[in-house]
């Protein structure tokens, strides 16, 4: 039997391979994503592996406040300390990506998308300690010279001896660049490296003490042996760590940014999965029901339900191990392809050499063929009903399945335990695990069941979607509209399949617009200023120095320009978030929505704090109660709460603590602003605009905008993250197309005789190719005609979770017409390799075809 | 009908100058594979079909009579010879040609009746002058669908039909575009005695009634005995004719044909 289930897979090849290829995807989004992490994971590895390959311990600020955006420095004097120890072969204080921007001829930062821009500040007599391997010229040393990556180099132009700028934190500076390095055995991607001298990165940078301190350990002695050392010697707030420690700390710290995407990247490949399950059920169901002869025949000649079952089974098993080998290679390249999408969106993230793990190839590999496998057990089964006697009889059908009557409520019950999971997930749940587990589940459940019921819909939807082929596309019109009501099992599995990534483009649609209109609500509430300045880089981590606002203020006309910076401090043992305001300007640029207190607060702010409303509820705070919090660098500040305020849900532009300017300076290790907000007089307008615009240019890293543009490029951040989801979602469309294409092969192949007939009384081929398109173009419509409205719905449901964050629900009519379009054109792809067989079709050989 | 051997003389004579025939081949072979391999289906076969005669092509199987029928109707090719339908040459014509041709000239009747499931009998009866975007005559339509005596059941699908029922459904359609020819193969193969002879008295009378020129192959002796002239093939080449005959002569010929 198995040789008799290889055979017949072999004569069905075409078939095979389509129906492989819808498992192909998946397992290739699987195996990509774990090849494309894996290898940014060991790229960082690698780089920090280079950055203290040659030291024995590192010791470094210990961080008081978590996500804080400095930590504390070592002492400058800590360096002789540890140079004079016994053990110590070599040490150097030093500066390891920090941030600082290098500046182009034209006077702007030279970045890449969101790509770091590194700085490094490392003692040219100690190069060893420096991550960065030189390929030309020599280490710079002097006030006056960097080495820049061979990267910048090449992409801007730059050689030995040129001049290129560099900004910390204060003014652009000037410097002569003497030699170029890369980090070894990793590509950077976009980033950037600047590598100082010490002194001169501790000016850029503007810090008190060193990042670190590293050092080598005499010959003999253990790197913990070190670190055992210097332990008592080391001054408050700092911690020294084998750099073997170091390395592994720094990289699980990445790592745990990176399982996000990972589990992200998982899912679309789980969704195209679940997808290419669907288009195998089908693929294999409709072979089975074409074989029921052959199936017959076998049984006639003795084989047993058990064997009829069985190479069926093995028949998609072999494809399930076939397609996830070819799945698995095919990960390679696509974790290229995602990779180059990362970077369209501005993820531009370092390479290492291709790695791939045991793990890729297990997890692809059982995926893959358990999917298949599984897909395949319905039609197996419902083989082995096939009666003998239906060898002998012309035209025998499937018998129907026993349990048929129960698939109205099965598919009812399928809906509605997913949508309670899904209202579960979204309205009684808490904790990101549980929340999503329960949503996948139940939205998974939903499709299925809709999926299920969906065959009881086919004619009332094919009856409206099809209006416009029986309308327009004459005789071959009507006659794909018949066609696509022949089989409404057949239609419906191949029309869910599509619904699936139909309905989650339009969820992520609908999501999107409700999101996009939360923000823009939110910031117009918050922001009353006429102008906003904000960073020029679109990496969000590089707030500007505070001379923007000095600069703006004193312009004539303009009211008032006032900065707002922000950082983490501890409070009730927890790191938050805390902003600074000059209480002076700040009220005449931002609305506060006042609960206790009112603008009068803000004028004698003093030592004062004012609390976000419902972070001064959780810790019981009110006027007049007392706040300590403990700065990133370790200094406690006592506080008075002036005032609680509602911050809005959606889009906050100011932390739970909002305390003055003078207090935050002293405390919080260099201030920078992330915003600069100007009121004027008269209101924006182009005039003013051009005034502000000039006075700001000699600052090369910020932009100034209307109020009202700045508002609109918020909201127009959501549509990066929706494009992101739109390029994975498309996936699962692209599996779906596999099935529609697959269906219409095996439809063709089915009617063979009866399109030799449709020839033989006047059909042209065009006429035929028309007729299998609109048959396509229906189903791919009816595939719309489930999704859109689901995933809308779905939408609903989400945003009605998320009032509370001011997420409303707004019907992206645009967008869903658009996906409307979308799939017809699917439809229309899907039947170009189909309506071409059919056209092809000798008349001849098609009307004596059994 | 008995006529004297002079009315026959020149009957022939008149036909050779009046083109009474509407489809003609002229010297036709055919052959399949090459050197040892090489099976002749036809060889110089040359034959005229009457106007507004019942022709029935008869032979054992792999005589070649299924070919001969499906090169007259355009759809095989000849490797030798040409064939003429309505005076115009098809053996080198286009596949847009031939749809053209066979939507204006041609209607088929198959051995497994080749009904669309979806589609109503009247709308099958009707399939061809749509497809050919030509408005439907209904006086045509409904006469037909009397004619053929399923007028009663014409809202019901194939699946709902007999096998009878199935075919006269085919054979209005066949007829509904008047075509030049109709060219049926072996129309009763797939249908019991009873059933058969109703069939075939449909065929006969739409030729009878309207004059409907038509090309049967069967190898049914019944359904050749209701020609007007039967053609033998045997080993690709016409062996023998014969006109007007009962099934036992039919019977007879075959089997002398079969014999020799």
């Amino acid at each position: 039997m198995i040789k008799v289930a290889i055979k017949g897979m072999l004569g069905r090849k075409t078939r095979a391979i389509l129906t492989g290829l819808a498992i192909v995807l998946g397992v290739a989004m699987i195996s990509g994503t774990y090849i494309l992490t894996d290898t940014i994971q060991q790229a960082f590895n690698n780089v920090f592996q280079a950055s203290y390959r040659n030291s024995s311990v590192v010791i470094g600020g210990k961080q008081i406040v978590a996500e804080a955006n400095n930590d504390p420095t070592v002492p400058r004097s800590f360096l002789a300390k540890v140079r004079a120890m016994p053990d110590v072969a070599a040490a150097a204080g030093g500066y390891l990506f920090d941030q600082i921007e290098l500046v182009g001829h034209d006077g702007k930062g030279i970045t890449n998308g969101s790509a770091p821009t590194l700085g490094f500040g490392v003692d040219p007599s100690e190069s060893r300690f420096n991550p960065i391997t030189l390929t030309a010229g020599r280490w710079a040393s002097g006030p006056g010279e960097v080495v820049i990556d061979t990267g910048t180099a090449s992409r801007d132009h730059y050689r030995i001896g040129d001049t290129i700028g560099a900004k910390g934190d204060g003014p652009v500076g000037y410097y002569t660049i003497v030699g170029l390095g890369k980090i070894k055995g990793v590509s950077i991607g976009g980033a950037t490296l600047a590598s100082f001298d010490t002194a001169t990165a501790q000016a850029i940078l503007h810090k008190p003490g060193y990042d670190g301190i590293v050092a080598a350990a005499k010959p003999g002695i253990s790197q913990a042996h070190l670190a055992d050392e210097i332990r008592p010697l080391l001054p408050p707030h700092t911690q020294v760590r084998t750099s073997e420690a170091q390395a592994k700390s720094s990289a699980a710290q990445v790592a745990k940014g990176g399982k996000v995407i990972t589990y992200l990247l998982l899912a679309f490949g789980g969704i195209a999965l679940f997808v290419g399950a669907f288009v195998i059920f089908n693929t294999i169901s409709i072979t089975v029901s074409q074989r029921t002869r052959e199936l017959a025949t076998l049984r006639t000649l003795g084989a047993s339900r058990r064997q009829v079952r069985r190479s069926v089974l093995i028949e998609s098993a072999l494809i399930g191990v076939a397609a996830s080998v070819v799945g698995l290679a095919s990960g390679l390249g696509l974790a290229k392809g995602l990779n180059a999408l990362f970077q369209t969106v501005g993820l531009d993230l370092p390479q290492a050499s291709t790695v791939v793990a045991p793990r890729t190839i297990i997890v692809s590999l059982l995926a893959g063929t358990i999917v298949t496998v599984l897909a395949g057990l319905f039609p197996a089964i419902r083989a082995t009903r096939v009666p003998a006697i239906s060898a002998v009889r012309e035209g025998a059908v499937m018998p129907k399945s026993r349990r048929a009557s129960w698939r109205p409520y099965i598919a009812a019950a399928t809906m509605l335990l997913g949508l309670a999971l899904v209202a579960d997930g979204l309205f009684a749940s808490s904790g990101v695990g549980a929340v999503l587990m329960l949503l996948g589940l139940g939205t998974l459940l939903v499709f299925s069941g809709v999926a299920l019921v969906s065959s009881y819909l086919v004619r009332p939807l094919a009856a409206v979607v099809g209006l416009p082929a029986r309308r327009f596309a004459g005789t071959a019109g009507r006659l794909a509209a018949a066609n696509s009501v022949r089989n409404t099992g057949r239609t419906a599995a191949t029309a869910a399949a599509l619904m699936i990534g139909v309905a989650l483009v339009a969820f992520v649609a609908t999501l999107g617009a409700g999101l996009r209109n939360s923000v823009s609500d939110a910031l117009n509430k918050q922001v009353t200023a006429d102008y906003v300045v904000t960073p020029n880089s679109t990496n969000s981590n590089s707030p500007f120095p505070t001379g923007e606002a000095k600069t703006l203020a004193a312009l004539p006309g303009v009211r008032a320009a006032t900065g707002l910076s922000s950082d983490r401090a501890k409070a009730f043992g927890k790191s938050t978030g805390i902003a600074a305001i000059d209480p002076a300007a700040f009220g005449s640029v931002y609305h506060f929505a006042w609960k206790q207190g009112s603008e009068a607060v803000l004028s004698g702010l003093g030592n004062g704090a004012i609390v976000d409303s419902s972070y001064a509820g959780t810790h019981h705070l009110s006027v007049g109660s007392p706040l300590t919090i403990e700065s990133p660098i370790g200094r406690i500040v006592r506080l008075d709460v002036k005032a609680t305020f509602h911050a809005p849900q959606a889009d906050p532009l100011l932390p739970n603590i909002v305390i003055s300017k003078q207090v935050f300076d002293g405390n919080f290790p260099q201030p920078k602003d992330e915003y600069a907000f100007v009121s004027v007089d008269g209101g924006a307008n182009a005039r003013t605009t051009a005034k502000l615009q000039h006075a700001l240019a000699p600052f090369a890293d910020t932009t100034v905008q209307t109020q009202s543009a700045w508002v609109a490029a918020q909201a127009q951040t959501v549509n990066q993250t929706l494009d992101l989801f739109y390029v994975l979602l498309a996936l699962s469309v692209i599996v779906s197309v596999f099935g529609m294409v697959n269906t219409l092969v095996l439809a063709v192949f089915e009617r063979t005789r009866e399109l030799g007939m449709l020839r033989a009384i006047g059909m042209t081929r065009r006429q035929m190719r028309r007729m299998i398109r609109q048959e396509s173009v229906i189903t791919a419509l009816i595939g719309a005609a489930l999704g859109l409205p689901l995933g809308v719905f779905l939408a609903a449901l989400a945003t009605r979770a998320m009032t509370s964050l001011g997420v409303g629900f707004h019907l992206p009519i645009n967008e869903l017409v658009v996906f409307a379009l979308i799939a017809v054109a699917a439809g229309i792809g899907a039947a170009v390799i189909p309506a071409r067989r059919a056209a092809r079709l000798n008349v001849l050989a098609a009307l004596q075809y059994e | 009908m008995s006529a004297s051997p002079m009315y026959e003389e020149v009957s022939e004579a008149l036909s050779s100058v009046r083109p009474s025939a509407v489809v003609t081949a002229d010297g036709l072979s055919k052959c399949y594979g090459e050197g040892d391999a090489r099976v002749d289906a036809l060889r110089n076969v040359s034959l005229a079909v009457d106007e507004g005669r019942l022709t029935a092509i008869m032979g054992p199987s792999g005589s070649g009579k299924s070919t001969l029928m499906h090169i007259l109707a355009g759809l095989d090719q000849p490797s030798e010879g040409t064939v003429s339908i309505a005076g115009v040459e098809i053996s080198s014509m286009s596949d847009a040609q031939l749809t053209r041709l066979r939507r204006r000239h041609i209607g088929f009747v198959f051995q497994f009746f080749n009904l669309l499931p979806m589609l109503t009998a009247e709308e099958n009866v009707r399939l061809p002058l749509e497809i050919a975007g030509v408005k439907p005559d209904r006086e045509w339509v409904e006469e037909l669908l009397v004619t053929v005596g399923i007028d009663g059941r014409r809202k019901h699908r194939p699946s709902e039909l007999s096998g009878g029922q199935q075919q006269r459904v085919s054979i209005a359609r066949a007829l509904v575009t008047r075509p030049t020819v109709l060219f049926a193969d072996e129309p009763t193969g797939n249908l019991d005695s009873t059933t058969s002879r109703d069939v075939l008295a449909l065929l006969r009378h739409s030729v009878d009634e309207l004059g409907q020129t038509t090309v049967m192959v069967t190898h049914d002796p019944q359904a050749a005995a209701l020609a007007d002239r039967i053609l033998f093939l045997a080993d690709g080449r016409i062996v023998k004719e014969i006109r007007e005959s009962t099934a036992a002569e039919v019977l007879a010929a075959m089997q002398e044909v079969t014999g020799r």
